[in-house]
């Protein structure tokens, strides 16, 4: 089983080693013939219509604006269905720094998500405070606040290299299994009991 | 410049002066709220502009500087004043009712520096929550995580605000006032909502669709750049400037380039300063470009975003093949710009001039002929002159008020004063205003691009400056003209590699504040219009 | 013209022919039922693509081009993703007025279905007061809408709900009037009485001027009934986040967004019942040939390119005019639109009376 992009060589992606990783386990547990194909059949939905939250706080909101302008249009792969509710978003682009006041903010709108749910830190600043590391004010990396998909350098990342990173995603939601198994949500329900939230009931 | 130093002096004999780019008086903290008065009031004077307010931590006291400016001379003074008290409790009079925006201007030092502002209605922390331990800004900020740890616990909300005042002893006393009414129906808007343009809060009480009051929350994206400053070699602060404004990435380079080059007595070469001002310009035509999308996409005609952002991807090309990058351009350094223009330059610029009016005329076509968008701004969020002034409100968004504030030209820097282009005022002062006063500066802009497309002087790009740039001691200011606005800098050099204080007075908070002035009565939607049209960049807001 | 009803007829006959009566009507109503959900949900579908598609075409831009052969199977993707994600369940609000609204808004969608005359002798439900039961029908979708934005105990989904429930109060009135007065020309209630009354000529032409004021008015207030732009206050993106149905995820958001699009499909289908002769072919009275060639277009064909068409008017509007204000909004209903339907409708009597029209 290949993980394959249309019209895209497969060459292309080799480099994932974390999808690839995926894959194997995928092959090597095995699967039903009916669950096999439904999961493929779901896994094609999911990864075909990838839909993003509304949510900038920065520079890089700028470029994934310019992402869905008529130059890089991301309309082409289906994403250009940016929901402002996060209840029916699938993932959430989390473009610009993170500071400490909004850091609350941000792990309710993940909280709020709907599953499946993933997140693409983007940008230096979400990747790890970028250029204002050092601050008393920025959160150092969002890993420590939600648990994160894919990561995409720049300062910000060209529409280009977003464009990219959300192919990942796509890949990536293309190795999930929905009935148990390889997928993600699990390292996610760990990540989330050890990142417990008081007080927030949505 | 001398001029008004005399009259201030004349007006007021015992203040000592202190003579820098701009004059500073010093004034004692208990004649600072008459002072205050009488150097808005005097007809001589008319210092009604306050261009902003620096707070400063000298370690061994406290204090502010004022920044002062007259629309009537085009003059700029500064007063510093030293706060009474211990570095507990230090306190300065408020002149939150001397110029509007004052009262916030006072919160964010407040914030930093722990400076109370006795009889300020409203001396809340602005930028950090409401339980942030410690000052920033002080010298001896305790920086441990431990104190203020990363949390994702919802910040606590209170409805009440600190008002200060002195008891007759002469000690600081706590009140409180309630911010909204018991009853009110105060829906939050905010700071994730697809209209702020970032990441700014407002907590709105409505009646039905009709706006009571706002209370404006800010800080969601505070990055404490200037802090950041404090630890950075001259040449390094520079790149922070392309991330406050984004769009005006190239105009914010160019003023703290303008600064340091000033305060070390550097000359740069004409072919720069010409390189300088021609990229500002087109960074002015893409930011206005990009306004004009957004802002209609906000009212709901979202084709127009695709329409505008087709030039700004054509000026972005342009900024592309010159300097690398599409928006953190990093290009003006100290003693010119980085690297020399790209060859085609010259010929991607005019292919962009002669596209430019065709653009015009259809965002025209498309919006600003359209019957629901006149119904919409005509009338809409009217600021009238004086209350720009007061609320400090610069940029476009200032001159459809008629104030004529345009940097450029009352504060002439660069190769400006030998430009012809005309200042786009307009006197309605609603929200069609501000749009057409962008519309109008796309033009302007273009104009001045004409102009010295095919006068690029030869010569180097950049002149020799020492690795280890170190700066005399003293302090200066200078107000610029950014995208959306006046754009001060404020550098305070011990003579050491690094600012001892870098201040940036940002175009777009004075503009967040105004908001609230401007809304009450209006209905929800209007909200956004009038958001909308003051254009302001939530990071350019919090730094 | 070819009368499809020989299909339904045969459908009939066989059918009792094989099983006694009550059952044969048992089955066929499941048959149609399923036949309407099928075409429902593709319909929806496609009106997702074509709507992305034409926005792209306006935006200058390609749209959906990777998912399946130019994108088509794009809303599919989009549909087995919806079912299957995550409904979330919320505290404090009524669950289940809730979980009932979605279902009342694709209810009263669905209903409406019945009575468009899809083709010649293909209608589920034909009897004499059919455009009056089509326009009651309608009308349920604002209570679930209002339940929504009520129950989800959220104050953006309740400014949302309570615009539109003024929104569609208002606008109801001028959809009314202006289907009452192309009533007043057909003579008739009845469905197939309006289309066959448009034989010789479409009621746009026969009826001239009050026909197109008519017209135009029905266009702008079925913009306004399917809460499309420029009138989407309820759900206005940049105002209210997501409007009524921000609480709403999963396939109970999925049923809201299906049926703003198959209103739209209904808005413009009976838009071209009134006023372009429903499934009717182009006739024009004495071109003897070119009538006859028309009929050689399948009627099915006739009607679904009408109400596409129409549609495309209205998405049109979406992508190019900015969003009204509540006030703008009603005021231009009750102080224009109103009035004018109003003197309309007298126009359009005495024209009758008079036998002006062609």
């Amino acid at each position: 089983m290949e993980v394959t992009t249309k019209s895209m060589p497969y060459e292309a992606w080799k480099d994932n080693e974390y999808i690839e990783k995926l894959v194997n386990e995928l092959r090597e547990n095995g699967t039903n013939v009916v669950v096999g194909s439904l999961d493929k059949l779901i896994n094609w939905g999911r990864s075909n219509s990838l839909w993003p939250l509304t949510f900038a706080t920065s520079c890089c909101g700028i470029e994934f604006v310019s992402l869905g302008a008529a130059r890089f249009d991301m309309a082409r792969f289906g994403w250009e269905v940016a929901r402002s509710s996060p209840r029916q978003a699938d993932f959430m682009m989390v473009a610009g720094t993170i500071v400490l006041r909004m850091v609350p903010v941000f792990r309710r709108l993940y909280d709020q998500l709907a599953e499946p749910k993933y997140v693409i830190a983007c940008g230096s600043c979400a990747i790890s405070g970028g250029p204002f590391r050092n601050s008393y004010h920025v959160a150092k990396g969002i890993e420590d606040i939600v648990p994160v998909d894919v990561f995409v350098p720049g300062c910000p990342p060209r529409p280009e290299a977003m464009i990219y990173g959300i192919m990942q995603l796509s890949r990536k939601v293309k190795v999930e299994r929905f009935f148990g198994g390889v997928n993600r949500q699990e390292k996610q329900e760990e990540f989330l009991a050890a990142h417990p939230v008081d007080g927030v009931n949505d | 410049m001398s001029n008004i130093s005399d009259k201030i002096q004349k007006l007021f004999p015992d203040y000592a002066v202190e003579e820098a780019n701009v004059p500073i008086f010093t004034v004692p903290q208990e004649k600072w709220h008459d002072t205050a008065v009488a150097l808005r009031d005097t007809a001589d004077l008319a210092l009604d502009y306050l261009v902003t307010i620096v707070g400063m931590d000298w370690t061994e006291n406290l204090g502010a500087i004022y920044y002062l400016m007259s629309t009537k001379y085009d003059t700029i003074v500064g007063f510093k004043v030293l706060a009474a008290g211990d570095r507990q409790q230090p306190y300065i009079p408020s002149v939150a009712d001397v110029w509007h925006v004052a009262g916030l201007y006072e919160r964010e030092v407040y914030d930093f520096f722990g400076i109370i502002f006795i009889g300020n209605p409203d001396m809340r922390r602005l930028f950090l929550n409401i339980d942030w331990v410690g000052y920033p800004f002080r010298k001896d900020y305790d920086a441990d995580p431990a104190l203020n740890p990363v949390s994702i616990e919802s910040e606590r909300q209170s409805d009440f605000t600190d008002v200060y005042s002195l008891d007759e002893n002469g000690k600081v006393v706590k009140g409180e006032r309630r911010i909204f009414e018991k009853d009110d129906f105060v829906v939050n808007i905010g700071p994730q909502h697809p209209a702020t343009h970032g990441v700014l809060r407002f907590r709105t009480a409505v009646d039905g669709e009709t706006i009571k009051k706002i209370d404006v929350y800010m800080g969601y994206i505070h990055r404490g750049v200037e802090k950041l400053c404090e630890n950075l070699m001259y040449p390094q602060t520079l790149h922070f400037m392309d991330r406050l404004d984004y769009f005006s990435a190239h105009n914010y380079h160019h003023a703290l380039c303008m600064i340091i080059e000033k305060a070390a007595g550097i000359e740069i070469s004409r072919r720069a300063q010409v390189i300088r001002v021609m990229m500002d310009e087109l960074s002015r035509i893409a930011s206005h470009c990009l306004f004009i999308g957004t802002y209609c996409m906000d009212l709901g005609a979202t084709t127009m975003l695709f329409y505008t952002l087709r030039v700004r991807e054509q000026i972005l090309d342009i900024m592309e093949k010159t300097c690398g990058a599409r928006m953190t351009f990093n290009y003006d350094c100290i003693g010119g710009v980085m690297q020399d223009l790209a060859p085609d330059f010259v010929q991607d610029v005019k292919a962009l001039l002669a596209t430019l009016p065709a653009n015009l005329k259809e965002y025209n076509d498309v919006f600003t002929g359209n019957i629901i968008a006149k119904n919409r701004l005509e009338g809409v969020g009217v600021l009238s002159r004086e209350d720009a002034i007061a609320y400090g409100v610069t940029g476009p968004s200032g001159r459809a008020s008629g104030w004529a504030c345009d940097m450029r030209k009352l504060q002439p820097y660069s190769i400006y004063p030998e430009l012809d282009f005309e200042e786009v005022v307009a006197t309605e002062g609603d929200s069609m205003a501000r749009f057409k006063c962008r519309l109008h500066e796309i033009e302007q802009s273009a104009k001045i691009l004409e102009q010295l497309v095919d006068n690029i002087p030869e010569g180097e790009c950049c002149v020799k400056v020492p690795k280890m740039l170190k700066l005399p001691v003293g302090r200066w200011f200078q107000v610029t003209e950014g995208c959306r606005g006046a754009f001060g800098l404020y550098l305070e050099s011990d003579g050491s590699a690094k600012p001892y204080r870098l201040k940036i007075a940002p175009p777009c908070l004075p503009q967040a504040a105004v908001v609230d002035h401007i809304t009450r009565g209006q209905k929800i939607a209007d909200l956004i219009t009038i958001g909308g049209s003051m254009d302001y960049i939530v990071p350019d807001i919090d730094r | 013209m070819q009368d499809l009803s020989f299909i339904t007829d045969w459908i009939n006959i066989s059918l009792r022919s094989i099983m006694p009566g009550w059952l044969a009507v048992t089955t066929e109503c499941v048959l149609i039922g399923i036949g309407l959900l099928l075409v429902y949900a593709l319909l929806a579908l496609f009106y997702i693509y074509y709507e992305r598609k034409v926005c792209a075409a306006f935006q200058c831009r390609l749209g959906p081009n990777r998912v399946g052969p130019m994108g088509l199977l794009q809303s599919f993707a989009d549909m087995f993703k919806m079912l299957i994600k995550e409904i979330i369940h919320l505290d404090h609000i009524d669950r289940f007025l809730f979980a009932l609204a979605p279902y009342l808004v694709i209810i009263a969608s669905m209903l409406a279905f019945a009575v468009l005359p899809w083709g010649n002798g293909l209608q589920v439900l034909n009897f004499n007061i059919g455009i009056f039961f089509l326009l009651a029908v309608s009308s349920i979708g604002v209570l679930g809408i209002l339940l929504a934005g009520w129950s989800s105990n959220n104050k953006f989904t309740l400014i949302g709900s309570l615009r539109s429930g003024a929104q569609m109060v208002s606008y109801e009135l001028s959809i009314g009037l202006s289907v009452i007065t192309m009533v007043c020309l057909a003579g008739t209630m009845s469905v197939e009485g309006i289309v066959a009354e448009q034989e010789n000529l479409w009621f746009i032409f026969k009826g001239h001027i009050p026909a197109i004021i008519a017209f135009i008015i029905y266009m702008i207030a079925g913009t306004a009934e399917t809460n499309r732009g420029p009138f989407d206050l309820p759900e206005a993106e940049s105002e209210l986040t997501a409007g009524y149905h921000t609480e709403y995820s999963g396939i109970h958001f999925g049923f809201f967004y299906l049926a703003e699009y198959l209103n739209l499909f209904i808005v413009s289908g009976v838009a071209s019942l009134l006023f372009f002769g429903g499934w009717m072919p182009l006739h024009i009275p004495g071109w003897e040939s070119f009538n006859h060639i028309m009929d050689y277009i399948p009627s099915v064909v006739w009607f679904c390119g009408k109400a596409i068409a129409l549609s495309f008017i209205i998405i049109w509007f979406k992508w190019t005019f900015p969003r009204l204000r509540i006030d703008q909004l009603l005021s231009l209903e009750w102080k224009y639109l109103l009035p004018i339907n109003l003197v309309n409708l007298v126009l359009m009597v005495l024209i009758i009376v008079f036998n002006w029209h062609f």
